[in-house]
């Protein structure tokens, strides 16, 4: 049985923790300009959420607390029942994986290779072990023929997937993704689409936190939607309803594309 | 680009010399490089010998003498001075062409040229015939310090992308109608290179950011790839090893 049957299997379980459990999350920069207002999130394994809001919401603060490169103020983070604590880090670095929003910043080492094996080496995985890893996460994003290859010759849509790569091969409980649609033509935007549409069928088997200004795909992809503004979560709840309700959207600073109307 | 990461100082191939592993490689280039500098400069037949190594290595690997001497050229402004010396240097003076000049400042200028451009053909071998990677590697596994392996990688990977920004930038500034024959104009290019500083600074915390999420905790994870059997390091530092034969003789000559 592979880890990923594993993590299937421990979903399909009942009793498991949730993927994500923040409480009453608060944080202050050291400017004093307060980030965060007191967030709660709950996702549970396997879910898809997408969380959106307008620039300076508060989205990146949030998503750097996820992992613990920032402390929160007061409040919680818990991530598949292990709380982000200096103790705990390492697993939780393991747990979280974040495909940051400009992937020439993930992407460092000589070959795409050598990059996905970056993170699972620095987890203890070694040999064959690391090997096949690699294997499988760059055959998930079909990129396994590009593993020799410089990530420097590579094309945007192309590296955007050596980066979820890069992500996926650590085996993550949740996958946290900045602005996945962004500096993506339209043909690299839907095969990502299909490539994380694709994690759960093959059998993955990890939530996903999506952070994006792209509303048309958060309802592709989300099935379940998190405003964020000025700090708080606004509102909660299935894609469409949200998508679908103008007053709310212009609160936030949020619009769906010219021409697009939606039906709740 | 095929395969992997190329340069123009590598030149592919599948020589023996090619296939030997990187840190044997590499400690016979320093072993060759310190023989150089130990052979006394009186020694002009043992500097031929060294020539004379360096030219089997390069006949073995499949290298042309004239594409080595092409990327040779790179010495040159760091030769210039020596050759300053027989005019500057101390007396005796000695006739050579109608030109009084100081034998001892001829000697140093030798000197200079001989073990400078000796050391930059070893070099320019060494690069010849080790990809850019597994030099970084062979570094690590003789344990250099992983604070420089890491620093050569991260340099290795970002030279490129941020030469491509700065070309970015340069050609917005020239969209909008700078134009840097000018001298006042170079405030602008000035100005340019700061951006670039702190667009490269930003870039350096954002990806520190993305390897500490991926569990990063101060050295890049080694490759485990077996260490090199006897024979390949007894075939690798062979011709180093004909070095140390030879800056002995110096010696024992001078």
């Amino acid at each position: 049985m592979s880890v990923q049957d594993a993590a299937a299997g421990a979903r399909a379980a009942p009793g498991r923790p949730p993927s994500l459990e923040v409480r009453g999350l608060a944080f202050a920069y050291p400017d004093g300009h307060q980030a965060l207002h007191g967030v709660d999130l709950r996702i549970e394994p396997g879910e898809r959420v997408a969380l959106l809001g307008p620039n300076g919401a508060g989205k990146t603060t949030l998503v750097l607390h996820l992992n613990g490169i920032l402390r929160a103020g007061a409040g919680s983070v818990e991530v598949g029942g292990l709380p982000v604590a200096p103790a705990n880090l390492r697993e939780i670095r393991r747990r979280v994986g974040i495909v940051f929003q400009d992937p020439d910043d993930q992407l460092f080492m000589p070959t795409v290779g050598d990059d996905v094996a970056f993170g699972p080496a620095n987890f203890g995985v070694t040999g064959p072990a690391l090997r096949e890893r690699v294997d499988a996460a760059l055959r998930t994003v079909d990129m396994l023929d590009y593993r020799d290859r410089s990530p420097l010759h590579l094309s945007g849509g192309q590296r955007r997937r050596v980066a979820l790569a890069t992500v996926l091969a650590c085996r993550p409980e949740i996958l946290v993704l900045d602005e996945p649609s962004s500096n993506l033509d339209p043909v690299a935007r839907r095969e990502l689409a299909e490539v994380l549409l694709g994690l759960e069928t093959q059998g993955w088997g990890t939530s996903m936190l999506m952070v994006t200004h792209d509303l048309p795909y958060a309802l592709q992809l989300c099935p379940r939607s998190v405003i964020l503004d000025d700090g708080v979560v606004v509102a909660d709840g299935p894609t469409r309803e949200l998508l679908a309700d103008p007053a709310l959207l212009a609160r936030h600073r949020l619009e769906l594309p010219f021409g697009f109307t939606l039906n709740p | 680009m095929g395969a992997g990461h190329t340069h123009p100082l590598f030149l592919p191939g599948r020589s023996a010399v090619h296939r030997l592993p990187a840190e044997v490689k590499i400690v016979a280039a320093v072993l060759g490089a310190i023989c150089v500098v130990a052979t006394p400069r009186e020694a002009f037949g043992v500097f031929a010998g060294h020539l004379a190594v360096l030219a089997v290595v390069w006949a073995v690997a499949g290298i042309r003498p004239g594409w080595i001497l092409r990327r040779a050229v790179i010495e040159l402004p760091f030769v210039v001075l020596a050759v300053l010396l027989p005019f500057t240097g101390p007396g005796p003076r000695i006739d050579v062409l109608g030109l009084a000049l100081s034998e001892p400042g001829l000697l140093g200028a030798w000197n200079i040229v001989v073990k400078g451009t000796l050391g930059v053909l070893i070099s320019l071998t060494l690069a010849a015939t080790t990809p850019l990677r597994d030099l970084l590697s062979g570094m690590q596994r003789l344990h250099a310090p992983a604070l420089v392996v890491t620093i050569a990688t991260l340099m290795l990977r970002y030279a490129d992308l941020i030469v491509a920004e700065a070309g970015r930038m340069h050609r917005a500034r020239l969209s909008r109608g700078h134009d840097p024959r000018f001298l006042w104009q170079v405030g602008a290019t000035a100005r340019g290179v700061g951006a670039l500083f702190i667009r490269a600074y930003e870039r350096g915390e954002r990806v520190h950011l993305a390897m500490l999420s991926r569990g990063f905790d101060g050295a890049l994870p080694q490759d485990a790839e077996g260490a090199p059997s006897r024979r390949q390091w007894v075939a690798g530092l062979a011709p180093a090893g004909v070095a140390v034969l030879l800056a002995a003789a110096g010696w024992s000559v001078a």
